[in-house]
Formats: structure tokens, C-alpha cells, sequence
């Protein structure tokens, strides 16, 4: 047998350019024989292998090779063709039986044709079979192995296939044999690999010392490789909280900032941006269905003019009017969001509502090491960055930013030199509430959205600019991040509960170390 | 006062004799559910008014206190679930939702709470103890304003989190809840109904006449002068932090009180309590009564609370409404809460007349 396949591998390539057709008794049996006639077909065919060959078996496997009389036929793109001739076929029936196989007979053909992509011209296809047999290795396939190390040049490929191989090695009674395979594996990186060696070490499993030594020092380096790509994982993790939580406090480090408003409706603006990105979610659907990918695209200027609007209209209304009096701005902003909150619940319903993924946030990148990372959390760091690069221009390049900044820094003096003080702060609220909105727009594709969806952020990003310090963006920022980081770090070996706890309690106790946050404006009043 | 304490004091006696006595058919006779509803609104006012304590008079605005009710409400709870004792659904001595976790023993920190007496030490001690270590921290560090609400609700929100665990050993999602007797009285009796009703009138009538005494002082002018300008305070030579952290620490045991007394009326006590929104909704009742003065939060704890019963039921769809408009008109129009309107309606008739 093993004979068999070494050949087919060899002809492979040889017969790649011929057109001849196939042994038609062979190809009889296959559609029409018992079990066993039909592995005897399947070797017999793999023995002479050529395009048509490698067809016909992969049409078996998907049962998608049909009998009609004495004609045996699979479809290319399509269009039916004969299976001992490979010529087209100009008429079949509707609904033609097609060639069933069992158990056994699919395990004996899915060997050959993986055996058949190991040694495939395409590199995509050869590493997608390497890692297939890698990840559940099967000792039939043991030889064909062998051969396609030695015909591999890929390095990335070859490491793959050997370290198949060893996996596969570990029974062999020969102690050398087993020792070389335990020293292959210590490159892997997969779990199961570990839990293998972990076997190995162990005297009950191998008797020879010199492998549980060998075994016992791959170990020991999968469990680093593992363990920094762990590591590599939280952090990301970090990172794409960390940039969620500065979308939801950088607007609020604004309206703080400014106006020392402790704007306790912050989070229901993000609820409204989601809720925004929901409407023109059900726009596109009803008008521009063709279009439906790029609906988020275009949420991004609705939700953030719907917030701004709804903040700004907050502003004018209410919030002006208490003006030094930040205890009774909490208590009425608080007011504010109970009514967005039941206004959403009348509006959409109490239910949580469905937002779709676009193709282009759906799925993830895989990188080396193992790590793959979901695309959706990709595009909200960048985005995030995108905002925060939006925000900054706005504040330090602009007519408007000076004077929030200016306002944010000496309010009377601001005003003495003429800087419209009213106009600026409701201006520089719609700015916040518009941030809002465009983290509601993020928010709806990582998170529920639901009428309550925003008070679970209230406190996070409360602390995201307590930690900062007020009117600081780049403290926003930093503590943002720096968060984010720390509760994923945290969260690995205490749980999230906890990890959430220990983080309030160290900004509990960082508030008392430095009162004013990490970049605090240097000032000498005795009150700020 | 005098007066208007001795017609509270019988209006208590009168309304639990309408209970036990008045037979259920009469029209005389006072539900189960008005005698409850009123003892929970007291609990409710004695809160309001600790919370006016250290707001209306302290300057310091709490989004905390609903922690410590809940504490004080958990510290009684742990009794109330010992005196359960092998009737729980597994008849186990431990209480259902510890033999469901498989706990062979009671964690440490249960230990004792099977007296009463005990159990009633941990109501006040334990909301006072955090109260006072926050307290001395925070007001060390001179935290104020806007910046200690917000770390407050963070601590509150920190326990919400960590009593909703079911590893924490308060029965995490579901808290306490089937209580069965105090003291071998079962709890569902109504003389025990009366009994916790007036408990909790005399105790709002104690912390009203504690508070009046309190803030009539030297010590309640000098944290009133903190609340007004601390910097002048401190500049004459007083220590703001041992003021304001004593009145905070008052203020958190008289909620731990509170907490202990509901518990047992509404019969369940679980983490939804210290969920941040039940801490603001206290200061709304103080600001809808009016701060500084000590009566107007217990009517707007009253207010309040009945206005939400008739609501929840009435129109439950605008309730939230209702309470997001209370918000906004009360800071907006009313700094005073209802007092400043009386005032304002008596001005303008005397000056017409």
C-alpha cells in the first residue's frame, strides 16, 4: 500500500498535463461496486493520477458523481461531464442518482485526496492541508507524510508537516523516534500539541527517561510560546477596550472640561447614536438594499448630528441654566437620561434591537503565533484613532477649539476678550454629544443595543476622566487606554467581576493620591 | 415640635390599632399592604434625612448611600436567613443558595449572626466602618464636589458588582429572601407587621430628633460654615475632615438602620439596591422636600415614593418620565423643593394682602 501512494505522488506530477482518460472498468466499479470494490477502485485510479482523476475523486467525496445507465458524469462549473472520458456531455437527466459511499470508503479517499493536496502546486492549498493534518493527524497518513516533507520547500509549511509527524511518532515503540519528535514539537502552538507532551512526561505514559527529559523541555517551550501569545491576546483585548472606553469619554472629557458639567446623560448619547445607526440601518434596507454593506458608513454623520442635537437642545434648555451648581447639574442631567432612556423604550420597544455586521467588520485576520484577531475590534481601534484625530485638529487647529480651550481655561477673562462664552459651550456640548454619537455608531457592532444599554458605560468613562483629569484629552486618552489594558491583564487570572472591582478601587485610591488626575493644569487656587 | 412629634407618635399608635384590631371586612380597617407600604417609606425617610445630613448641611453630595441601606438591610438579612434555620427547600442548616454552591460550612464572616444581638451590632458597624475608612481617605485628599459623588458611585457600583457574585456568599443574583420568623415571632404575622411599623416610626422619629440636635449645635453651624466656604473654615483653625467625616459616618449608620428595618417589611433584599440609579433617587427625595431643613426630605421621601406606587401601577409606561421631569424641575425651579414654594405662595399672599 505504502508503494501505492508513493507512486501517485510521483505520477502527480508527471501526469499533470495529460488528458487521457481514465480505466472505464474502474471507474464501473466505482460508481456501481461494494464497498470493497470500490477501495479498490480508488486505488486503482490514484495510481495513474491526473487532473481528471483528482475531479472525479473530489466529485465522489461532496457526493456529487452521478450514475445515469452505464454513464458516470460529475459537473464542471456547471456543466456535465463524462467521468471515464472527461469530455462534456451534451444532455443528462434532471435528477440522476448519484454514486453513495460509506463510512469507510470516505475515510480511505479523504486520506488519498489530503495526501493529494499535500503535494499541491498552489502554496495556499498545501498550508491549509498541513495544518488540517496538523491540528487532527491520523496514523493512515503517516507515510504520504513522509513523502511530502521531502518534496516541501516552503519552510513555514515544512515545520507544519513535521511537526504532524511527530505527533503521529509519539507511539512509536523506538525511544530515538520518540525523543526526535518530542524535540520537533517543542516549536508548536497549538493546545493540543501541549497536552500531548504533557503526557509525555509523565512516567506512567513513557518509560524512557531521556524522552520525558526531551519532552519536559518542549514543554516547557510551548508553554512560553502559548503563553506570550496570550499575553499578545489580552493586550489587544486592551487595547480595543481601551479604545471603546476613550470613544465614550473623550466627548465627556469635553463637556466636563469645559463646563465642568458632570453630564450624567453622556451614556444615553451613545444609546442614541446606536439607536441612530439602527434607523438608518432599516432606511437602507427599505430604500437602498444594494447598498445595505455601506450602511454604517452613513450612520456615521446621522448618529452624530443626531446626538449634537439632541445635546445641544439639552444644553439650551436645561443645562445652561445651572451654571455653578454641578451637584444639581448631575441630579438634572441624571433627569435627562431617565427620559432618553424611556424615549427610546417607547420609540424601539424595550427589547434589545438587531443590528447586522457588514461583511467588511465580520470575521478575523489570523497572524503568526496562533493569534487572530476579529475584524469588527480592528476597525474600531482605527476608527477610534480616526475620531480622537478629528477631535484634536477640531480643538488645537480651529477658531472654535481655541475658544473652547480658552473658555475651558479662564472662562470670565474668555469673555472679557469678546469670546462669545454661551455660544461656545453649547457648541462645544454638541461637539461632546456628537462623540457620543459616533461611539454609540461603535458600540452598535461589539454590544447590544437597548434603551439601557448606555448606563453601563456611565461609571467606566466617568473613570476613564477622573483618571485623566479634567479637560485633558490627552489624559482622557492615556487613562482610556491604560485601562482598558489593565482590566484585560486583570481579567486573565481573577475573572471579570473582580478584576472590574480591583480597578475602581485603585482609581479610588489613585483619586486620593493625586485628586486632580495624571494631567492635571498646573494652578495655584486654593479652590479649583 | 414638641406637638408635631407627639401627633406623629399617635397617628403610629392609631394606624397599627386600626390594623390588629379593626376587623379585615370594615372599612376602618388598615391593609397589610398600606401598613407595609408606609413602614417601607418610613425606612425610606429615615434615609432621606441622613442623606440631608450630609448634603443639605454638609455640602457633600452622596451617591452612596443606597450601599449603605443595602449593608445595613444584607447585615440584618444574615440573621434573618439563620432563623430560616432547617426549613429551606434542601432542610440543610446552611441557608438554599449555600448548599447550592456545595459549601460545606458558613464563611467566616457569618459567624455570630445568629444572635440578634450581634447581627445588630453588624447593621450599624459595618456601613459606618466603610463610611469611615472611604471617608477619612477621601476627605483627607479634599475631595469634593462633583468628584466625591462620582467616586461614591463608583464604590456603590464596585458592591453592586461584587454582591451579584454568587462566590461572595450573600446569594449573589437572588439575595435573601423567604425570611421566616425574628425571635421565634413569624414574620408575616400582623402583630410582627405592627411591630416593625412602629419600630420604624420610632426610629425616624429618633434620627429627626437626633439630626434637629445635631445641626442646632456647634458642630452642626461649623459643618454647615464648611459647606458654605471650607477654605475660611480651615483658615480659622478647623479641621474640616474630622466634621465632615463624623456627620458622614452618622449619616451612613443611620441608612445601615434604615436598611435593617426594610429588609424584614418587604420581606427580600438583593444587589439590586445598590444599583447606582436607587442612590440618586435618594437625593431626589431630599431635593424634592427641600434641603437643610430637616422635615422637608421625609415629605419628599413620602411624596416621591407615593407619587411611584401610583404610577408603577397607573401608568407604567410614564413613570420614568415622570421621575426624569421631577429631576429637571426640581433643580431647575424649585432649589428649595416644596418648603420654598409654601414660602414663596405665603410671601406673595401677604404682600397682597
Amino acid at each position: 500500500m505504502m508503494n501505492k501512494f508513493w507512486m501517485m505522488i510521483l505520477m502527480i506530477g508527471v501526469c499533470l498535463t495529460a488528458r487521457a482518460g481514465l480505466d472505464a472498468s474502474l471507474v464501473h466499479a466505482l460508481a456501481a461496486g461494494d464497498s470493497d470494490e470500490k477501495i479498490q477502485a480508488i486505488q486503482g485510479l490514484s495510481a495513474n493520477p491526473s487532473p481528471l482523476t483528482l475531479s472525479v475523486l473530489k466529485a465522489l467525496s461532496e457526493d456529487a458523481l452521478f450514475v445515469n445507465g452505464d454513464q458516470v458524469f460529475f459537473r464542471q462549473s456547471g456543466q456535465p461531464v463524462d467521468a471515464i472520458t472527461g469530455a462534456p456531455l451534451a444532455a443528462v437527466p434532471d435528477n440522476p442518482d448519484n454514486v453513495v459511499i460509506n463510512n469507510r470508503v470516505r475515510t480511505e479517499l479523504d486520506n488519498l485526496l489530503a495526501g493529494m493536496r499535500l503535494v499541491d502546486p498552489d502554496v495556499t492549498v498545501r498550508r491549509a492541508a498541513a495544518q488540517a493534518l496538523l491540528d487532527a493527524p491520523s496514523v493512515d497518513m503517516l507515510p504520504i507524510l513522509t513523502r511530502a516533507i521531502a518534496l516541501e520547500s516552503d519552510v513555514a509549511i515544512r515545520s507544519l508537516l513535521l511537526q504532524a509527524q511527530a505527533r503521529l511518532q509519539l507511539d512509536n515503540p523506538d525511544a530515538q523516534v520518540r525523543r526526535a519528535a518530542v524535540t520537533v514539537l517543542a516549536d508548536s502552538i497549538s493546545a493540543n500539541t501541549r497536552s500531548q507532551l504533557q503526557s509525555m512526561t509523565d512516567p506512567a505514559h513513557e518509560p524512557d527517561e531521556a524522552v520525558r527529559h526531551a519532552a519536559l523541555a518542549s514543554l516547557k517551550s510551548v508553554n512560553n510560546r502559548l503563553a506570550f501569545t496570550d499575553v499578545l491576546a489580552k493586550l489587544f483585548s486592551g487595547i480595543s477596550l481601551g479604545s471603546i472606553l476613550m470613544l465614550t469619554a473623550l466627548g465627556l472629557a469635553i463637556t466636563y472640561g469645559v463646563m465642568g458639567v458632570i453630564n450624567m446623560a453622556h451614556g444615553e448619547l451613545l444609546m442614541v447614536g446606536a439607536y441612530a445607526t439602527y434607523a438608518t440601518q432599516g432606511w437602507f434596507r427599505l430604500h437602498w438594499p444594494q447598498h445595505q454593506q455601506s450602511y454604517l458608513l452613513a450612520a456615521l454623520p446621522v448618529a452624530f448630528a443626531s446626538a449634537a442635537l439632541i445635546g445641544m437642545v439639552l444644553e439650551r434648555t436645561v443645562i445652561r441654566w445651572l451654571y455653578g451648581r454641578p451637584l444639581e447639574t448631575l441630579l438634572a442631567t441624571w433627569g435627562l437620561s431617565l427620559g432618553l432612556i424611556q424615549c427610546a423604550r417607547l420609540l424601539f420597544g424595550a427589547q434589545n434591537v438587531e443590528l447586522a455586521n457588514p461583511d467588511w467588520m465580520s470575521g478575523a485576520v489570523a497572524l503568526p503565533w496562533g493569534l487572530s484577531l476579529p475584524w469588527n475590534r480592528i476597525d474600531i481601534i482605527v476608527f477610534s484613532l480616526l475620531v480622537l484625530a478629528l477631535v484634536w485638529v477640531l480643538m488645537n487647529r480651529t477658531r472654535l477649539g481655541l475658544f473652547v480651550r480658552a473658555v475651558t481655561q479662564n472662562r470670565p477673562m474668555a469673555g472679557c476678550l469678546g469670546v462669545p462664552t454661551g455660544r461656545v459651550d453649547t457648541f462645544a456640548f454638541g461637539l461632546g454629544a456628537g462623540i457620543a454619537g459616533l461611539g454609540g455608531v461603535a458600540l452598535s457592532q461589539l454590544t447590544n443595543v437597548g434603551p439601557d444599554m448606555g448606563q453601563g458605560y456611565i461609571v467606566d468613562s466617568f473613570m476613564v476622566v477622573v483618571l485623566g483629569g479634567v479637560g485633558q484629552l490627552a489624559g482622557a486618552v492615556w487613562a482610556a487606554l491604560g485601562l482598558g489594558i489593565v482590566s484585560k491583564l486583570l481579567e486573565g487570572w481573577t475573572g471579570a467581576v473582580i478584576a472590574k472591582i480591583i480597578v475602581l478601587v485603585f482609581i479610588i485610591v489613585f483619586i486620593q493620591r493625586r485628586p486632580q488626575g495624571l494631567f492635571a493644569l498646573k494652578g495655584r487656587t486654593l479652590d479649583n | 415640635m414638641r406637638s408635631a412629634l407627639s401627633l406623629f407618635l399617635a397617628a403610629l399608635a392609631l394606624l397599627s390599632l386600626l390594623h390588629l384590631a379593626v376587623p379585615a371586612g370594615s372599612a376602618w380597617h388598615v391593609s397589610d399592604f398600606t401598613i407595609a407600604l408606609l413602614g417601607k417609606i418610613m425606612c425610606y425617610a429615615i434615609v432621606a434625612v441622613a442623606m440631608d445630613l450630609i448634603w443639605g448641611y454638609g455640602g457633600i453630595l452622596s451617591l452612596g448611600h443606597g450601599l449603605f441601606f443595602a449593608l445595613g438591610g444584607y447585615a440584618f438579612g444574615m440573621y434573618l436567613m439563620r432563623t430560616i434555620g432547617l426549613e429551606g427547600v434542601y432542610h440543610s442548616n446552611l441557608p438554599d443558595f449555600m448548599v447550592f454552591l456545595d459549601w460545606k460550612a458558613y464563611p467566616w464572616y457569618w459567624t455570630g449572626t445568629e444572635h440578634l444581638g450581634w447581627s445588630l451590632v453588624l447593621v450599624v458597624a459595618v456601613p459606618a466602618l466603610l463610611a469611615a475608612v472611604f471617608g477619612y481617605f477621601a476627605f483627607r485628599s479634599r475631595i469634593k464636589g462633583v468628584y466625591f459623588s462620582i467616586i461614591t458611585q463608583a464604590l456603590t457600583y464596585a458592591f453592586m458588582l461584587l454582591f451579584f457574585r454568587n462566590e461572595t456568599g450573600f446569594g449573589g443574583n437572588n439575595g435573601f429572601t423567604d425570611f421566616k420568623r425574628i425571635l421565634d415571632f413569624p414574620i408575616t404575622s400582623p402583630g410582627m407587621r405592627a411591630g416593625l411599623f412602629v419600630l420604624s416610626g420610632l426610629a425616624l422619629a429618633g434620627t429627626l430628633l437626633l439630626c434637629r440636635a445635631l445641626v442646632a449645635s456647634r458642630f452642626g453651624r461649623v459643618l454647615t460654615a464648611i459647606r458654605d466656604a471650607e477654605s475660611r473654615v480651615m483658615f480659622l483653625g478647623y479641621q474640616p475632615l474630622w466634621y465632615k467625616l463624623a456627620a458622614w459616618t452618622l449619616s451612613a449608620a443611620l441608612c445601615g438602620i434604615a436598611g435593617a428595618l426594610y429588609v424584614p417589611q418587604v420581606g427580600i433584599i438583593n444587589p439590586g439596591e445598590m444599583s447606582p440609579a436607587n442612590s440618586i433617587e435618594i437625593a431626589i427625595w431630599v431635593a424634592v422636600g427641600g434641603r437643610a431643613t430637616l422635615w422637608g426630605p421625609v415629605l419628599g421621601a413620602f411624596v416621591v415614593n407615593l407619587a411611584k406606587s401610583y404610577f408603577t401601577v397607573a401608568f407604567p409606561d410614564y413613570w420614568l418620565f415622570f421621575l426624569g421631569f421631577l429631576f429637571v424641575m426640581v433643580t431647575l425651579f424649585l432649589p428649595e423643593g416644596i418648603p420654598g414654594v409654601v414660602v414663596r405662595i405665603r410671601r406673595r399672599l401677604g404682600g397682597s394682602s
